[in-house]
């Protein structure tokens, strides 16, 4: 509703801010996993006869560490502290970087969204703050979401009757990350491949989807792993 | 029955392949590739509806979309209905089950057709509107015998057994129409790499050339048609999509596409396979090839079974082999149509003459025929049709040669079959779907499109281009422009097409073929045929001041019928602007918009229905709330327990049960749909104090404080609790509904007013899943689960939250209160949610732990007079309305968002109002939520109302009704009595009095 | 269904991924307390119905959850400019 063009000087609250900011660290994840759900570990997958055609696979990548990164790349040392701790650079415009199993995926301009292996989320987490400076916040949403890989020739269709984001090779090659309008909720769609595309499902979304996505694949058979 | 008039060989007809079929309870017999009209046709069937107004017997016309009469009733069980389907698009299958849409009790004998013959003086245009309209109180008695009468087609009333989905797509060059503009277009675009979709409604591709016998390249151009799309098949980057009709054409290149993917299969689509598809396309340029239909000629009786298109009759002999006659009259204004003299001649039935209104014409057509020996008349028009269920004889009449007037004597011609032809109308729906007027052009006698703001190119047909050569030249060129212009190409080499031109004779603009009398009192001369629209009820219009042709429209109903008048409008507006003494292009056209043909619910529904019809979201627990019976409330589009039924329970003596727990002992609720906003940066304490009404200076780590949130204008739309995590860190929660807006007005805030804070949010509304223990029992429930909490009542106070370890999981606890009672609000990793959950029931037992729901929850608040945003709160009510003044911290240094909006004169007025608490005199009624508060029950209606109750329950608590609501200047009238007068008559009294009904010190939450 | 280009994410995108805002370029005033009612009034509740082109505030709200202007013809529906929250470019014959 409202905007102005020249950014004003915040008015004190009355407090003063602390030199480096301050914020909570704590580990989520208990030493025992064995019972932990995955947003998608209890849904009821419907899969295709066997003997039929399979065109596409889905597989959960569950109980990962998840984290929103959020910072400005205009502080180098934030983006060199970013790169120096995770091992890739923060990727630019719409792209993602991984190595190994660790992936990082630009949401936003000041936005990433970092997956590990959930038995290193809190390492990370904690050399992060222990590294980063400036303006920033890194937040764990390893609960919140999951993500679910499409795989095979024809998981490009279930997206296509899933979402209206241009997903031709010349569009969407491997490793773009687009945050989009999936069915009626949002996701985040990265390539993995050329015929792996994995999207990022809030937890409260995930049977809507998961019923959704299997619903969509059922006319090119369909299988979880 | 035999095939009477079905050619014994020729048409894109497999004869091998024979379907049979029903229509109206008989059994028929077509072949595959045939349409249902065309099968009808063939079968001599003539009759195949009656008209909607005057009842009267009606025969298929036309041979494609624009078919006004044949519109039948599809479906071989109650669940397969389909209304309104034309039965020129309707591919035969086996076992195809039609009926007509018109007509009771049957189309051979109608019972309305005596009321049209009786009357057609009786029926004049607006009819409806003068006849019905009095009494009211009848209307739905007539209502019910017009709709049975007339006939609209009817829906099933049973669930649809196939199912219906929706394709998206992106492209390069969308190609609407697939006849040889929209063929030659498709294979230069696709020939530079381009992405290519190229879409028709008819069953294959190929258009008019699939009942042309002209010559591409030296070859048959059904040959051509078959290369080009096998070569577009084999192309990767070109989706094709036949029978699938372009029906909207929507802003910035979006498209929609209906297609019909198994309605020429079956009565049911067959497993695994949707029956239609929408498909939605994102093109970067559109090339409109739709060509363009013809126009019938207005005379009187024109309406006789037997009274065709020209080119329909063409189609049906060249491409199906059927004959629809054996005596052929030809009315025709242009060269175009002669074609369909030499095609009938050729079956060997005999054309009995061609009339033409044209002093004279010498192109190519006209002397084939002629050299044919066929009785061709120049300078005449057919003005009346002889006969009653089918045409008997043609009588004609010289005309002047400004077709305004018959001149000389007439003559009647013996005939059983009629086919006009007043010239083409260019289909330019689409183009005009955004807007974009189409244009009169002189030269062609048809409307033409107009300037478009969209990324659009036409070619052949839809400009009024009709040679072959032109059409397939321009199909090329537009298909080349439309690739460069999205970046790619050019090639090389260009085919070339090879077609000897037609010579044409100009056409002659004719629309209403006069008749021996004036036009008021001339037989019918039907314009409109589907709305039965004469051209003595367009007169009339005019005559009774509907000048506009957009008033012309809706007096008469002109193009209101499901072909939407495609057929007739162009005719009606000629006619509207001679009987006005305009031209045409001054009359101009009504507008044409989305869709062009009508489309099944089930399409544009797709699979957003039954259990995907909306996205339902849940918390980690669901599982177990399943599995324990609850009942499910909506939330936005969360489903929370509502409350948890025992076997045998009422819904009140569940929530009895529930709430004493809590009271007496410990309940549980699932709190995880509560929204949860993490809060980082070093200004994020002045960012609270600027969106929250109250201080946030001081809140301390460790601590938690309730906040009111408002909007510029002073007035509440959201509250929670946030909590300090760190000295710049913070977990703010909002309303469940409230979530995503919330988060979504910060962002605004931050990124357009104050982007100079150093501050980011980040939902974790999923992330945490929140389970609230809640009674005077939780604190021993919960020290049984965590040795890392400090749980003494002095160390961890009310509103403070500690980290700890609750069953083995990391957690958050909070020390909030929504009940009134002593709680704890336990945060964990939704991973880990089911699990905590679990361990606390099982713990728990010993206290009789009690889950909770909504309602529960929903009366426990309100005996401690908390609101709920959105149910006791309307957008029309400050912190000060609510009795919340102690949560608004005025002297904040900077103006929090509705600060000033809360000082305005309206805002501070006297007489606002205002939340209060109401107990019902009588203890056990409890006043219906939505009651409207007044003073005086006897005061005469309109009373004066003084405000309405929010929320209203049974208290377990107290043993009695407690409510909260709104009354005027309400914080002044404690201990006041109104009165909320019911629908029944009744009326309830009530005490206004103070809304915490229950431990007002807050001494049991502090304990 | 408008095609919008995201200047954030550098790349056009479906209607349905963004929400408008209203009319851009509604600035809160500095000192809400010095403003008259009437003032605030103004600040709150009156925008332009304007015929042509319109500047508005858009939000990615299921791509970048970023705001920005654009300014779109109301009268043909095309979006002429495109801009970030913070800058005005001028354009011939666009309303203030």
């Amino acid at each position: 509703m409202s905007e102005v063009l020249e950014p004003k000087k915040a008015s004190a609250a009355g407090t003063v801010a602390s030199a480096e900011p301050v914020y909570a660290l704590m580990d989520q994840r208990p030493a025992d996993m064995s019972n932990a759900e995955s947003p998608l570990s209890r849904f009821r997958w419907q899969v295709s006869s066997s003997g039929k055609n399979v065109g596409v696979v889905a597989r959960e990548l569950a109980l990962l560490g998840h984290f929103i990164l959020r910072g400005n790349v205009a502080n180098a040392d934030f983006v060199k502290g970013a790169a120096e701790v995770l091992g890739v650079e923060l990727p630019g415009t719409l792209k993602s970087n991984a190595k190994g199993n660790l992936v990082v995926r630009w949401l936003a301009p000041d936005e990433w969204l970092i997956t590990v292996p959930g038995e290193q989320a809190f390492a990370i987490e904690s050399n992060l703050r222990k590294r980063l400076t400036g303006h920033y916040s890194l937040v764990n949403v390893s609960g919140g979401q999951t993500l679910l890989v499409l795989s095979g020739a024809d998981a490009v269709n279930v997206l296509r009757k899933s979402c209206h984001y241009d997903v031709h090779d010349r569009n969407f090659p491997v490793g773009k990350v687009v945050g989009t309008t999936f069915a009626k909720a949002q996701c985040v769609i990265r390539r993995a491949g050329q015929q792996e595309w994995e999207l990022v499902i809030r937890r409260s979304f995930a049977d809507y989807l998961a019923a959704w996505i299997q619903d969509a694949a059922q006319e090119y058979g369909f299988a979880v792993k | 029955m035999s095939q009477t008039n079905r050619l014994s060989s020729g048409g894109l007809i497999d004869r091998r392949k024979p379907l049979s079929f029903q229509y109206n309870g008989k059994q028929y017999q077509g072949y595959e590739g045939d349409t249902l009209a065309s099968a009808l046709l063939a079968n001599g069937v003539d009759i195949i509806g009656r008209s909607f107004k005057y009842s009267r017997p009606r025969g298929i016309v036309a041979a494609g979309a624009e078919e006004p009469n044949a519109v039948m009733q599809i479906g071989a069980s109650e669940a397969t209905q389909i209304p309104n389907v034309r039965a020129t698009q309707q591919a035969l299958y086996e076992g195809l089950v039609s009926s007509a849409t018109n007509g009771w009790p049957n189309v051979d004998f109608d019972v309305m057709s005596y009321v049209g013959k009786i009357g057609g003086k009786m029926m004049p245009p607006g009819f409806y509107y003068k006849t019905f309209m009095w009494p009211q109180t009848m209307w739905p008695t007539y209502e019910k015998y017009i709709r049975k009468a007339a006939g609209l087609g009817r829906s099933s009333t049973m669930k649809d057994p196939d199912q219906y989905d929706t394709l998206n797509h992106h492209c390069d060059v969308m190609i609407v129409g697939a006849g040889p503009t929209g063929l030659a277009a498709a294979r230069a675009a696709a020939a530079t790499g381009a992405r290519v979709i190229i879409a028709d409604e008819q069953e294959m591709f190929g258009g008019s050339l699939l009942s042309s016998r002209e010559l591409i390249n030296g070859k048959p151009a059904i040959d051509w048609v078959r290369t080009v799309v096998d070569e577009l098949s084999a192309n990767p980057d070109v989706v094709m999509l036949p029978r699938s009709t372009v029906n909207g054409y929507h802003d910035h290149n979006f498209v929609t596409i209906h297609e019909r993917r198994a309605d020429h299969i079956g009565d049911r689509a067959p497993v695994g396979m949707t029956r239609q598809r929408m498909h939605r396309v994102r093109a970067h340029w559109v090339v409109l090839a739709t060509g363009a239909q013809e126009r019938p000629l207005v005379f009187a009786h024109n309406d006789v079974p037997g009274v065709m298109l020209a080119s329909a009759v063409t189609t049906y002999i060249e491409r199906f082999g059927v004959v629809p006659g054996n005596e052929l009259v030809l009315m025709t204004s242009n060269d175009d149509a002669y074609l369909t003299a030499l095609s009938w001649a050729s079956t060997g039935r005999k054309v009995v003459a061609v009339v033409d209104s044209r002093a004279k014409a010498d192109g190519d057509l006209v002397k084939q025929v002629i050299d044919k020996g066929i009785r061709v008349i120049f300078g005449s028009a057919v003005y009346d049709v002889d006969g009653g269920t089918r045409v008997k004889a043609a009588r004609i009449s010289g005309l002047t040669a400004d077709g305004k007037k018959l001149t000389g004597k007439s003559e009647t011609l013996s005939c059983d079959t009629i086919a006009s032809s007043g010239g083409w109308s260019p289909v330019v729906h689409l183009s005009c779907h955004t807007g974009s007027r189409p244009v009169w052009d002189d030269n062609i006698i048809g409307f033409v499109p107009g300037e478009t703001q969209q990324k659009q190119l036409i070619a052949g047909g839809i400009r009024g281009h009709y040679d072959l050569l032109d059409c397939l030249t321009e199909g090329m060129n537009c298909g080349y422009v439309a690739a460069e212009r999205s970046g790619y190409g050019p090639v090389g080499k260009r085919p070339e097409y090879k077609v000897a031109r037609i010579r044409r004779s100009p056409a002659m603009p004719l629309f209403l073929v006069p008749h021996l009398k004036p036009i008021s009192q001339a037989p019918k001369q039907f314009v409109d045929l589907q709305n039965d629209v004469t051209s003595a009820g367009i007169e009339l219009a005019t005559r009774e001041g509907f000048e506009s042709i957009e008033h012309v429209k809706r007096y008469t109903a002109m193009g209101f019928g499901t072909d939407q008048g495609k057929l007739g409008n162009i005719n009606g507006m000629a006619i509207t602007a001679q009987v006005l003494g305009k031209s045409i292009a001054e009359t101009g056209t009504t507008v044409f918009r989305p869709n062009y043909t009508p489309i099944t619910f089930g399409a544009i529904a797709g699979r957003n229905c039954g259990e995907l019809f909306d996205a339902k979201r849940y918390s980690a627990m669901q599982p177990w709330h399943e599995e324990n019976g609850a009942l499910f409330e909506d939330v936005g589009q969360w489903k929370r327990p509502w409350y948890f039924p025992k076997s045998g329970e009422t819904m009140q003596q569940s929530l009895n049960r529930e709430v004493l727990a809590v009271r007496n002992s410990v309940g549980i609720l699932d709190a995880s749909t509560l929204g949860k906003i993490d809060i980082q940066g070093k200004d994020a304490r002045e960012f609270l104090a600027r969106v929250y009404t109250n201080a946030w200076a001081k809140l301390g780590v460790g601590k938690c404080r309730y906040g009111l949130m408002c909007k510029e204008d002073g007035m509440v739309f959201d509250d929670g609790v946030t909590s300090c995590l760190a000295e710049n860190h913070f977990l703010m929660t909002t309303t469940t509904g409230g979530a995503a807006r919330v988060l979504e007005w910060l962002e605004l805030y931050h990124q357009t007013e104050w982007p100079e804070l150093e501050v980011y949010m980040t939902s974790v509304t999923d992330h945490w899943a929140t389970m609230t223990i809640s009674g005077p029992n939780s604190r021993k429930l919960l020290a049984q689960l965590t040795d890392d909490i400090d749980l003494d009542k002095d160390t961890f106070k009310f509103m403070d939250w500690r980290p700890g370890t609750v069953a083995g999981v990391p957690a958050r606890v909070f020390r909030i209160s929504f009940t009134g009672e002593l709680s704890y609000e336990i945060n964990v990793s939704a991973n880990h949610g089911l699990q905590v959950w679990k361990k606390l029931m099982e713990v728990g037992k010993q206290y009789d732990i009690t889950p909770y729901g909504t309602e529960t929850m929903h009366v426990l608040r309100a005996e401690k007079g908390f609101i709920i945003v959105g149910q006791d709160t309307d957008s029309t009510l400050t912190p000060y309305d609510l009795g919340m003044g102690w949560a608004v911290a005025p002297t904040k240094p900077f103006s929090f968002i509705g600060k000033r909006g809360m000082a305005r004169e309206d805002a501070v007025k006297p007489n606002r109002k205002q939340l209060v608490g109401l107990m019902a005199k009588k203890p056990d009624v409890v006043i219906p939520e939505g009651s409207q508060a007044v003073a005086n029950p006897n005061q005469p209606i309109p009373m004066t109302m003084l405000g309405h109750i929010t929320s209203s329950y049974y208290s377990a608590t107290l043993g009695r009704s407690i409510a909260m609501g709104l009354i005027r200047g309400g914080l002044d009238r404690m201990g006041e009595t109104v009165y909320y007068p019911q629908a029944d008559g009744s009326v309830i009294e009530a005490e206004i009095c103070s809304p915490v009904f229950y431990d007002p010190k807050g001494d049991r939450q502090n304990v | 269904m408008l095609h919008i280009f995201c200047p954030h994410c550098g790349e056009y995108r479906e209607e349905e991924e963004f929400r408008c805002k209203g009319q851009a370029h509604i600035a809160r005033p500095l000192d809400p307390e010095a403003c008259s009612d009437e003032e605030w009034g103004h600040f709150m509740f009156f925008r332009q119905n304007t015929r042509g082109q319109h500047r508005e505030l858009w939000v990615h709200s299921t791509g970048c959850r970023k705001h920005f202007n654009v300014i779109r013809n109301t009268v043909t529906y095309e979006i002429e400019k495109v801009y970030l929250v913070g800058t005005k470019p001028e354009t011939e014959g666009a309303a203030s």
